[in-house]
């Protein structure tokens, strides 16, 4: 359609605009862009199998053959980073988008049809909400088992809640708007009212939430693995990583755990710097 | 008398993403001590931006640039911040347009006073409470002692403005800044709270200004008039004056497109046109018979209502806020399901098919609505083109290019230029905004479309030009409308009937004429009389007191 095209034209346009108005959110982008590339082309582009063990060079401290160092087996601590990244990010944008979809799915049909809806499903978020979100975390995959598909499911689940309450109040401020009563005139079912009018408004404080949930559940995620109840050695994990080079901190090979430490830290940033760019991106009233 | 404000050459800016934006362009006005000024001009005329920049409340990317402000002697672009807090509330005091927002929803209306004050000086903590108490009284709240203990929230529109003023006065300030103090205000209402705010700056010897887009009220209540137009005062002149030979063409203009007595529809537009051809009311095309609604919490809403719209017929229904009017509507749309009475839509009994099912009802596209609120009843994330075609998608089984060609149509027949389809409705003005809806309401050829209060929104201008727009579709499409609103002067203008309603049921009916000149219901003849309207400048000779409301008592402040 041509209005489409127009409309994606604007887009790019407003893009541009958001990330010239704001150098932090461009920073931000950046910063992303960076690590999606990382995630993408780690394998390919790590100078050392990750996991190539050389007792010769254990414990090699960071210089020019191995800018990380090396760890308790030799492997190479830049190429496991960076290879990491991938995994990591995979469970954080799974484990997002899963909670994002029912969550919000959840919380737009308590707000839009209140009554016995909203009450069921708002005592079982306050259910999960009642545990601390952690040791819920650890529960499940301790009774799960102890996959990447459990670690997602874990992480998804306790932050669900949180998008649950905020679609239901951006939802329930709507339902009763100009607009709805409207799409209702011109023929729209209950759920397509939902589904395409209110919800779309409902977004923009969505993708700060989401934006901040990434980074919340890749600490998670690498949490897991810290206490031994996630990714399992010797896969390249960030919080794996963190958990066996916090042993030799100690004995002065601060590397092993620094490394992973600070590519993690870098990954929360980003995710919670992007939120604001977010959602100046996706609210059109942000558009001139 | 001496100037107590003067304002000169003033010039206002705001940057913005589109760069800078010039709001306030050489206005200059003077004030008397003792006098009421107006300021009229339409929204975007930068009435409002004077008086912040008067008070140095500008939003943030806001800035005088150029001109003077003196006030009693004090240059207060020069004043330190602290000069400014000091004159804020005890100099000068102001009155903002939504009375509710104005006040602190979690705090006692009568410690807000008390608050005042004491930051004032003017009380301490001991006697804030009684200082506040008198303050109440003085602005004619009953039982003042309860009412002290009040949340906004338990106070009706009427009473927070009464707050707001009584926060405003409670320093005794010699000049006060009424921003749009009775928009939002039933017309009985607004009369009494203008009443009000004359009888007590004329007592406390005050200057005034009003700023508003109504032309009827600045001509009820001022002095003198300043007519704003794109940032600048194109005319200040005695009030009388300005309404019987208004000096500037803009001015003409928006005395022309006010709604008043004896004017038709095509008298409000500037140039002269020919009268829409009314078509000849058919057979009744909508019967309600004995509605009610009770609401979950008990509130009768409405309390049976009986009214027949026949086809191509217009008709009015009036009422003040509360009065059942929407709810009554929001039924016959079938958005709402009536606790008791018969909807009958062309024959058949439509109030007994549940409102959650008759979205997908074969009658649906037959009964449409405009809603008042252009800004809020667009879905901010759909361009024009979009939000025009739902109900085609919806409700039609047109292809894409018959779909096409059908929103083409439509633009063309509201008058929205194809170039605008493609625009995301905060990039809409608010007359465009109107005709998309309007031209939403029209895309499935309904044969009742219900207009709840269409022009509420809009300038005097565009008002003018979307009840000429809505006649004109009437004679061309031979629909049947009922007209929502609450102001009599407008629903004069397009119905054949007008029906008034209070409390849930109405009180009186009759061809719109009859209703206007000679209402038998008291509670008609208080809206007619409460509602201002300025002079017409057509039958305005020079001095005719008779229906010059400048003359009459409440005026003279």
């Amino acid at each position: 359609m041509t209005d489409a095209a127009a409309a994606s034209s604007g887009f790019w346009r407003h893009a541009a605009h958001v990330l010239r108005d704001n150098p932090v959110t461009g920073l931000a982008f950046a910063l992303f862009v960076l690590i999606v590339f990382a995630a993408a082309f780690g394998p390919a582009l790590a100078p050392h199998d990750p996991l190539a063990s050389n007792a010769a060079l254990a414990l090699q401290p960071p210089g020019a053959a191995h800018w990380f160092g090396t760890d308790a087996l030799g492997r190479d601590v830049f190429s496991r980073v960076l290879v990491a990244t991938r995994l990591d990010l995979t469970i954080s944008v799974a484990a997002v988008a899963l909670s994002f979809l029912v969550g919000a799915s959840v919380g737009a049909a308590a707000g839009y049809w209140g009554g016995w809806v909203d009450a069921v499903s708002g005592r079982m978020i306050d259910t999960i909400m009642a545990f601390p979100l952690f040791v819920l975390a650890m529960g499940i995959v301790a009774a799960l088992g102890n996959t990447v598909e459990n670690i997602i499911y874990a992480t998804a689940i306790i932050n669900l809640p949180f998008y649950a309450r905020v679609a239901r109040a951006e939802v329930a401020i709507r339902r009763e708007a100009g607009f709805a009563q409207a799409a209702r005139l011109a023929g729209a079912t209950d759920l397509r009212v939902l589904a395409l009018h209110i919800f779309p408004n409902a977004l923009p404080p969505m993708m700060v939430q989401l934006s901040l949930n990434m980074g919340w559940a890749i600490l998670n995620a690498a949490g897991l693995s810290f206490i031994g109840l996630g990714v399992r050695p010797p896969t390249p994990e960030w919080g794996i990583m963190v958990a066996e080079g916090a042993n030799y901190i100690v004995s002065g090979e601060w590397w092993l755990a620094i490394f992973p430490g600070l590519a993690l830290m870098l990954a929360v940033f980003t995710f919670n710097l992007l939120g604001d760019g977010l959602r100046d991106l996706v609210d059109p009233r942000r558009r001139t | 008398m001496s100037v107590l404000l003067e304002i000169d050459d003033l010039a206002v800016e705001f940057s913005t993403r589109r760069g800078v934006v010039q709001a306030v362009r050489g206005a200059s006005f003077r004030l008397e001590k003792g006098e009421t000024l107006g300021v009229v001009g339409e929204s975007g005329s930068g009435k409002s931006v004077t008086s912040y920049a008067l008070m140095r409340i500008l939003d943030r990317g806001g800035r005088v640039t150029g001109g003077g402000l003196r006030y009693g002697g004090v240059d207060l672009r020069a004043a330190s911040d602290r000069e400014m807090a000091a004159l804020r509330g005890r100099e000068i005091g102001m009155i903002f347009q939504n009375p509710r927002a104005a006040l602190n929803p979690i705090r006692k209306v009568g410690r807000q006073i008390g608050d005042v004050l004491i930051r004032h000086a003017r009380a301490t903590r001991a006697d804030a409470q009684a200082r506040a108490v008198a303050a109440l009284a003085a602005v004619e709240i009953r039982n003042p002692e309860a009412r002290y203990h009040a949340y906004p929230f338990e106070l009706s529109g009427g009473m927070c403005q009464r707050v707001v003023i009584a926060l405003a006065l409670a320093c005794d300030p010699r000049l006060l800044i009424a921003d749009e103090p009775t928009t939002g205000l039933d017309v009985t209402t607004q009369k009494a709270v203008m009443d009000l705010i004359a009888g007590l700056t004329r007592a406390r010897g005050m200057s005034t200004i009003l700023i508003t887009h109504d032309l009827g009220l600045a001509a009820a209540y001022c002095d003198r008039v300043a007519v704003m137009k794109d940032g600048a005062v194109v005319e200040t002149a005695p009030a009388a004056q300005v309404f019987a030979q208004p000096s500037h063409p803009y001015t003409a203009r928006l005395m022309k497109a006010t709604a008043r007595p004896g004017a038709s529809l095509r008298d409000l537009l500037p140039t002269a046109a020919p009268a829409p051809a009314r078509p000849a009311p058919g057979a009744p095309l909508l019967v309600v018979e004995g509605l009610e609604k009770t609401f979950a919490d008990g509130v009768r809403a409405v309390k049976g209502v009986d009214l027949v719209v026949r086809a191509g017929e217009s008709v009015g229904l009036v009422g003040e806020s509360g009065c059942g009017k929407s709810t009554t509507s929001a039924m016959i749309m079938r958005l709402l399901d009536p606790s008791a009475g018969r909807i009958i839509f062309d024959g058949q009994d439509i109030g007994a098919i549940p409102a959650a099912r008759f979205p997908r009802d074969p009658r649906r596209g037959a009964i449409q609505m405009v809603f008042q609120d252009a800004t809020d009843s667009l879905n901010p994330r759909f361009t024009a083109r979009r939000a025009i075609l739902d109900p085609l998608l919806g409700l039609t089984s047109l292809d894409r290019a018959a779909r096409a060609a059908r929103v083409a149509a439509l633009a063309a027949q509201v008058g929205l230029p194809p170039t605008l389809l493609d625009r995301f409705p905060h990039q809409l003005s608010g007359g465009q905004k109107a005709r998309v809806g309007i031209a939403r309401a029209l895309a499935t050829a309904p044969r009742l479309l219900i207009l709840d209060e269409p022009t509420a929104a809009l300038d005097v201008s565009i008002q003018a030009v979307v009840l000429n727009l809505l006649a004109d579709l009437r004679a061309q499409l031979g629909m049947a409308y009922l007209f929502v609103s609450h102001d009599l002067h407008v629903v004069r203008l397009p119905c054949d009937r007008v029906l008034v309603m209070r409390d849930g049921e109405i009180v009186e009916q009759g061809d719109a004429e009859t209703v206007m000149t000679r209402p038998s219901h008291p509670y008609t003849r208080s809206l007619i009389d409460a509602a201002p309207h300025p002079p017409s400048p057509a039958n305005t000779p020079a001095n005719t007191p008779a229906d010059t409301p400048v003359e009459t008592p409440p005026c003279a402040i």
